[in-house]
């Protein structure tokens, strides 16, 4: 097979039911490093996850045997070129369960695609007095851009609460289902608490009312089988980079119908059929949304980060989580003084938000790192999540695919340390 | 030592477990509010200055151990100081926590707050360890509004 071939290929089907996560630790280069002459513990999946060797060689092999733009070069290697991104849009549509690759747009970020919609959508749409409907638990990413939108058509966001073990509050939808709901954004994953938000009867209620729907899935589409037909949601956003792919690459799903309504988001080349001085035509989908050069070889990066994560699979990479967030889950609760945010039932996402009494959590954070352990300490881009649970901070542990019991029983005793050079 | 016990010296732990000059002052005549959110930390710096001398000085707020060792110990060496003065050994102290203070610092300017020194080992930190120090300059200069370390 030749290397073009090979880079082409798709994977669908899982190699095992099991995840060995022995096997799958040495793919990834980066977990072979030590901090501060310690073995790197990576706890921070949540913020970026790492990458395994065929998305680094990927990159790699692109830029030095078929670099070229795309879809205007009329000689060989923009056409390989052409056929990888296109190849690998077509991966992740599959991966999402779109109906088509033209429900697909390539953006840099899931930051992006939300503000495509809030902006291209969200402008034509909503109108003064109109209704925004968010959750309590919104990344700032999926509140900045319905604020900004909110100010300058003069509607109003309102958000669905959640409850003491971070579960949405259903009845807040219900509520306000019963005004002009013209959208309801919320995210499918929490970045802090790790709730699963019933994302598809959410769906269902708000489409009876008339609202559109857009789920971010940040952090759920790389930890879990994420169907958008499925789901029956409008707008899907993802993020790359925390699904084992490059940074700079995230995108937005679609349903064909409303995007073929709206609006281009930005304005340049690639998005335009026909120009004049004065007007022009919009390109057909999805690249009326793809304006100027894109990040070609991340996006091929994305397709072999798709291919990867179909191969290792999901319900097993799920699975995998699920027996490591119990784990930790209990192993923290031995330490005295933890509290552990968001649901404690089975049935949640690996992000783990911490406080450790008498420490503050840059402190803790701190002191982890020095014993190699790389964890996220703050707000975590949900500033009005912190107000709720009254903590100006939390510690969080989040884990994927690579990560192991052993690295959570050196979580555990980081903490004890931790307490230890404190006096607590 | 290693670069956290560096970090981490019992003076500083010390005072972050009992903070000087740790109330809101009655009588202060200049205050400011300093505010990092990147870690969340809010501090409150209180004053009260005659002709150029501060004579009493207090925070308040919630922190880091280096945030609020940090202003606790600079309350501590405050009391007393001319404006002038307190502006000289915020310089030296930034210098101290941004590029370490060795060869080119005397420790015994900047008395107690040499503990400080590790700080410049952890580029992410110095910013817990200044934000009293920012807060106390914006109350000198009789700013209202919120100071930031972003």
């Amino acid at each position: 097979m030749n290397e073009l071939a090979t880079l082409t290929k798709e994977v669908k089907e899982p190699v095992s039911e099991r995840l060995d996560v022995e096997a799958v630790r040495k793919e990834f280069p980066i977990l072979k490093r030590e901090v501060h002459g310690k073995p790197l513990v990576y706890l921070d999946s949540a913020a970026t996850s790492q990458k395994p060797l065929e998305v680094i060689e990927t990159l790699n092999h692109f830029y030095r045997t078929t670099n070229a733009n795309i879809h205007r070069g009329i000689y060989l290697i923009s056409e390989e070129a052409t056929a990888l991104y296109e190849g690998a849009r077509k991966k992740v549509a599959r991966f999402l369960g779109a109906r088509s690759w033209r429900e697909v747009i390539f953006t840099r970020s899931a930051t992006e695609a939300i503000n495509l919609v809030a902006y291209a959508w969200g402008r034509e749409n909503v109108k003064a007095g109109d209704v925004i409907l968010l959750t309590e638990m919104e990344h700032h990413s999926n509140l900045i851009p319905w604020q900004l939108l909110a100010k300058e058509k003069e509607a109003r966001l309102e958000f669905i609460r959640f409850d003491n073990e971070g579960h949405l509050q259903l009845e807040d939808l219900d509520t306000y289902l019963k005004e002009k709901v013209k959208i309801v954004a919320l995210t499918q994953m929490s970045n802090v608490l790790g709730t699963i938000n019933p994302v598809k009867e959410i769906t269902k209620r708000a489409h009876d009312a008339g609202a559109v729907v857009l789920v971010d899935g940040a952090q759920s589409v790389p930890h879990m089988r994420v169907n958008v037909q499925e789901i029956g949601c409008d707008f899907l956003a993802f993020s790359g980079h925390k699904m084992c792919g490059p940074s700079g690459i995230g995108g937005l799903y679609g349903r064909k119908e409303i995007l073929e309504k709206m609006n281009p988001f930005l304005g340049g080349g690639e998005m335009i059929l026909e120009v004049t001085l004065r007007d022009a035509r919009w390109n057909e989908l999805p690249y009326k949304f793809e304006a100027g050069t894109q990040s070609i070889a991340d996006g091929i990066g994305l397709g072999k980060a798709v291919d990867f994560l179909n191969r290792i699979g999901l319900d097993a990479i799920c699975e995998h989580e699920r027996e490591l967030v119990e784990y930790a889950m209990n192993r923290l609760n031995e330490v005295e003084g933890v509290k552990i945010y968001g649901p404690h039932d089975e049935e949640r996402g690996s992000a783990l938000a911490i406080t450790l009494e008498g420490v503050h959590p840059h402190d803790l954070a701190s002191l982890l790192d020095a014993e190699g352990i790389a964890v996220r300490a703050g707000h975590h881009c949900t500033m009005p999540l912190h107000q709720k649970l009254e903590v100006p901070a939390t510690t969080r542990a989040s884990f994927y695919l690579y990560n192991t019991k052993e690295e959570v029983d050196k979580l555990v005793e980081g903490l004890r340390k931790s307490k230890e050079l404190f006096g607590i | 030592m290693s670069a956290l016990s560096e970090l981490y010296q019992e003076v500083i732990l010390d005072h972050h477990k009992k903070p000087r000059n740790f109330y809101k002052l009655k009588g202060a005549n200049r205050s400011a509010e300093g505010d990092n959110p990147l870690c969340g930390d809010r501090i409150y710096v209180y004053l009260q200055l005659e002709d150029g001398v501060i004579r009493e000085i207090s925070f308040q707020g919630t922190g880091c151990a280096i945030s609020r060792a940090s202003a606790s110990l600079m309350t501590a060496s405050l009391k007393g100081k001319t404006q002038a003065e307190a502006e000289s050994l915020f310089k030296k102290f930034h210098r101290m926590v941004t590029r370490g203070g060795n060869g080119s610092l005397d420790p015994a300017e900047l008395g107690k707050l040499a503990v400080f020194s590790g700080v410049s080992e952890f580029p992410v930190r110095v910013k817990c360890a200044t934000l009293a120090w920012h807060t106390l300059r914006a109350a000198l200069k009789g700013k209202e509004e919120i100071v930031s370390t972003e």
